[in-house]
Order: C-alpha cells, then structure tokens, then sequence
C-alpha cells in the first residue's frame, strides 16, 4: 500500500522528466534555450563539485534564515500582543491594515535608499515578508481559542500569564505554524527576488548572470534548488508542527480543510 | 466550606436576586434552557459582571479574582485542554500553583484511582468517551480542593446508565468532602435524585424552593414543614414543566412557597 502511494507519487515526475528529456532531443529549439534533463544534471553536477552552487545557496540561506527568524520573532511578539491585549490590537490594527496589503518587493526601491545595496537589504525585504503572514496568523489563533477553556483555567487558579503562557499559546500553535510554513516558502522567493535585481551573490545573482551568458541549464538547475529548498521549509515546519500537536487531534485536525472529506460528507 | 449568599444579584438576567447555600450542601437550581442557570454560575464564579454581592461565610468575594476564589467548576462542554493528556489535565491547578512534580503525580493518581480513571492517565482528551471526558473534568475540578463545586449540567451528553453511575459517584464525592455545591440542570431525575434542596429558577427568577432538610420536611416561608419532600418536589416540578410565572403562581401550593 505505501509502495503503491510512493509510486502513485513518483510516477507523474518521472513522466515529466522523460518527455522533457524526449522534446529536447528532437531538437526542435536550440539546446542552449532549451536544455535537455541530462544536461542540467550534468551541469548540476559540475556546479556542485566546483562549489559555485553551494556558495551561493549558503548565501541565500544565511539571508533567508535571518529575515525569516526575525519577521517571524516579530511578527509572533506582536501578534500575542494584538491577539491578547485588546488595546494593543485598536492600537496597532489600522497601521498593520495599511501596510499589509504592499507587496514586498514594492518596499525595494525604498530600502535600497534607506538601507543601501548590502546584505541587509534582503533580510529586511525577507523581514517584511515574514512580519505580517505570521502576525495575522498568531492573532488569528490566538483570538480562536475557544473560550470556554480560558475560563476553566481562570477557575483552576491561573493568572493572566499562566493562561497565555499554558493554554492559549499552546493552543494557537496550529496557526502560527500555518503562517510559518506558507512563509518559509515565500521568503525563498522573495530572497530570489532580491538577489537577481540588488546583490552580486547567492541563487538569484547566479540565475541573473546565467541568463546573460544564456546558460538556461544552469538557471534550471538554480529553479530546481530554489523548490526544493521551499519545499524543504515547509516540510520542516509542518513536521514540527506535527511533532508539537501529536495527540491533540481535534485542533489541527479541525482547522485543516480536507477537500475528499467534505466531498464525502456532502454526498 | 463556606456557606455562599447573592445579595441583590442583578445583570442582564437578574434583578435584585436573593438566595443562599448553605455550608455543605448540595443545591440543584432545575430550569428550562435560557432560564440564568450558567449566568449563575458564572455569578458566582466571579466570571460575568454583576451588581449586588456574593459573599462566602459573609464575607464579600466581589472584588476577588475567579482564580483566588477556590471554586471547581465543572463546565457545560467540559472544557478538558486539548493539549494535555488526562494526567496534566488533572494535575493543570497543581502545577500553575508551583507545587512539586512528585507531589503532582501523587495527588493526580489519588484523584484518578478516585474517579477510577487510573488506565487512562496519558490519553488526550480526543480519545476519551463523553463519560470518561466527565470523570476527568471532575477530578480536574477537585484538585484544587475547591471550597465550592459548581457542576453546569455535566450529564447532558452521557447515556442513563452513564448519568445513574456519575450521579452517585459525584454526591459521594460531596458528602464526604463536605464542599458546598451548586448543581445546574434541567434534568428532573438529577434533581429529584442529587439535591438536598431544588430551586426551580426561570427567566432569571427563583420560582420555587424545595428542601430535603429538616427531617425531609419543606422549608417555607413562614417557618412550617407540613407538606413532605416528595409532594413538594412534584410542586417544583410542576412549576418547572409549565414554565411561565403564572402557571408557578397557580401550581405551587403556599407550603412549598419561599
């Protein structure tokens, strides 16, 4: 049953990559434009054992790992404010509501003046990118725990603190890892982004100089790395995620919509 | 355990209620859906603003806190934490108030062997029954060894058998502990079976009180017990079943008055 899942998984790919692989072949557009699948494996190969591709992936990372932990920190601290402090929540709400809806890349020209072309322009684009998701995110969980159970803890004894601090942070975590695990893959993105328009090292400047050079095999191979490192980050955070609410059952089971199930339950 | 008063009670179900527990009893408030049974909890909880005071062996609780009030409540929907297993449910008041690990596990293991929940100690709420799931919101509620237990319909998902069984285990737990309680329900068989005195309450307005006290005679309101507890009862009862205040008027004999 679970080879047959696996296979049900891996099969689709694999017809991909062999009619990727047979078009190529036939030659109709030039190779240079339209690279086959063994020659961007070749070309991965070449650019991992020479290091340029693990150069710069460890650039990119080292970016993406330092806006997304601070946007999120952020985004977290404040959130537990807003969502429990109902004050804090009239305060910050209009600002927040403005400045939600920019795109981040729409902050670039701004903080290449503020903050010039260095390293730090894409941690703070990665910052404004991660802040917000997780902010709503944590507000959102944080107002939704049923408040019932808030009671029952007031009853027990336990202070204002102890209520955050033992149910309803605990209880939010299904939704601030929501809004982490659709981040991590976002700030992957936006690291992209960032490198290909403002800075000469990591994945995007890689991809940028490629396609001067038009050497579509090595951009492929960058686009291959940028998904599997997104999906890697989404994986990683639904795994803790997973690991943290094992046994809870009714909480992430019921705030997550399972398209095959409702079908069912409608017919 | 103290006996609890509301003087002049008045909220937006309320108006310039009055009523008394007394110290060590069990009194059940009977009422339709809608009637200020939770409210009154809450009441006297400290959980829902009110005007009037609520006092505790005459002394004012009003501007004490919820958690410094030292009441069990046992919830409606229970409201077990779906994050803890069984265990750290229990053992939940223990630990905020700072107690050691193996004082914890000692008290939460009497507690479930009392509650005779011992095999589901590391279980989470999820995979519990709705008898079980009482059992542990109960034992949850006593570790705190509350001066007061307030118990809001706590059998209004369970099976007979189910509710036969809890009623007895909750009023043994109540009479050798002593704590006064507060037991809400619209269920006349855990009425007539579980309290020492019923108060049929409606539209936030005690309509009738009936007592097993004072040689299973009924209080009233001119000092006599003529009628039995049985025939007053059924007062109550009525009283309850026809739900506006004119037919609690006509239906309660003046004896069962209060």
């Amino acid at each position: 049953m679970k080879i047959k899942s696996v296979l049900v998984g891996i099969l689709p790919v694999i017809v991909f990559v062999i009619i990727w692989e047979c078009i190529a072949q036939l030659n109709l557009v030039p190779k240079y434009i339209f690279p086959s699948f063994s020659a961007v494996m070749i070309e991965f190969y070449h650019l991992a054992v020479s290091g340029v591709l693990l150069d710069n992936l460890l650039s990119s990372l080292f970016r993406v790992l330092a806006g997304f932990l601070l946007g999120s920190a952020a985004g977290i601290v404040v959130g537990i404010g807003m969502g429990s402090k109902e004050f804090v929540n009239k305060s910050f709400h209009p600002i927040f509501s403005l400045l939600y809806p920019i795109p981040v890349l729409g902050w670039a020209p701004l903080l290449m003046v503020w903050i010039g072309i260095n390293e730090l322009l894409p941690v703070a684009l990665i910052f404004l990118c991660s802040f917000f998701p997780v902010l709503y995110n944590t507000i959102t969980g944080i107002k939704g725990v049923d408040r019932e159970v808030i009671k029952a803890a007031r009853t027990l004894g336990a202070s204002d603190t102890k209520i955050l601090t033992t149910v309803v942070l605990p209880l939010a975590i299904p939704n601030i890892f929501t809004g982490l695990r659709l981040e991590a893959g976002m700030a992957w993105r936006v690291v992209i982004a960032a490198e290909m328009v403002a800075i000469p090292t990591g994945i995007g400047a890689l991809m940028i100089r490629s396609e001067s050079l038009l050497r579509m095999d090595v951009i492929i191979v960058c686009l291959m790395v940028l998904s599997v490192m997104c999906l890697t980050f989404e994986r990683f955070f639904q795994f803790v995620e997973r690991r943290i609410t094992k046994g809870w059952g009714s909480i992430s089971a019921q705030n997550s919509w399972n398209f095959e199930q409702t079908m069912k339950s409608e017919k | 355990m103290p006996t609890i008063e509301l003087k002049n009670i008045g909220n937006h179900v309320f108006s310039n209620l009055n009523m008394k527990v007394f110290d060590g009893e069990l009194l059940v408030v009977l009422g339709p859906n809608g009637a200020g049974k939770t409210t009154l909890l809450n009441i006297i909880t400290g959980l829902v603003s009110y005007e009037g005071t609520v006092l505790f062996d005459g002394v004012p609780v009003d501007k004490t806190a919820t958690n410094e009030r030292q009441i069990g409540y046992l919830f409606q929907n229970l409201a077990l934490f779906p994050h803890l297993d069984v265990a750290s449910n229990v053992g939940y008041s223990l630990k905020i108030r700072g107690k050691k690990k193996e004082e914890i596990a000692q008290e939460v293991d009497e507690l479930l062997k009392l509650m005779k929940i011992e095999h589901l100690k590391h279980r989470y709420p999820k995979n519990l029954s709705g008898g079980e799931k009482q059992r542990v919101a109960l034992a949850r509620a006593l570790a705190t060894s509350p001066k007061v237990l307030l118990l809001d319909e706590p059998f209004n998902s369970l099976d007979s058998g189910m509710c036969k069984c809890l009623r007895r285990k909750i009023r043994q737990i109540q009479r050798e502990m002593g704590i006064t309680t507060v037991f809400v329900t619209h269920n006349l068989t855990d009425a007539e079976e579980m309290g020492d005195r019923i108060v049929a309450l409606n539209s936030g307005k005690i309509k009738q009180v009936t007592s097993k006290m004072f040689n299973d005679a009924t209080a009233t309101d001119n000092g006599n017990h003529s009628q039995s507890f049985q025939d007053c009862l059924h007062c109550t009862i009525d009283c309850y079943c026809k739900g506006t205040e004119e037919d609690y008027e006509s239906a309660d004999s003046p004896a069962c008055r209060m």
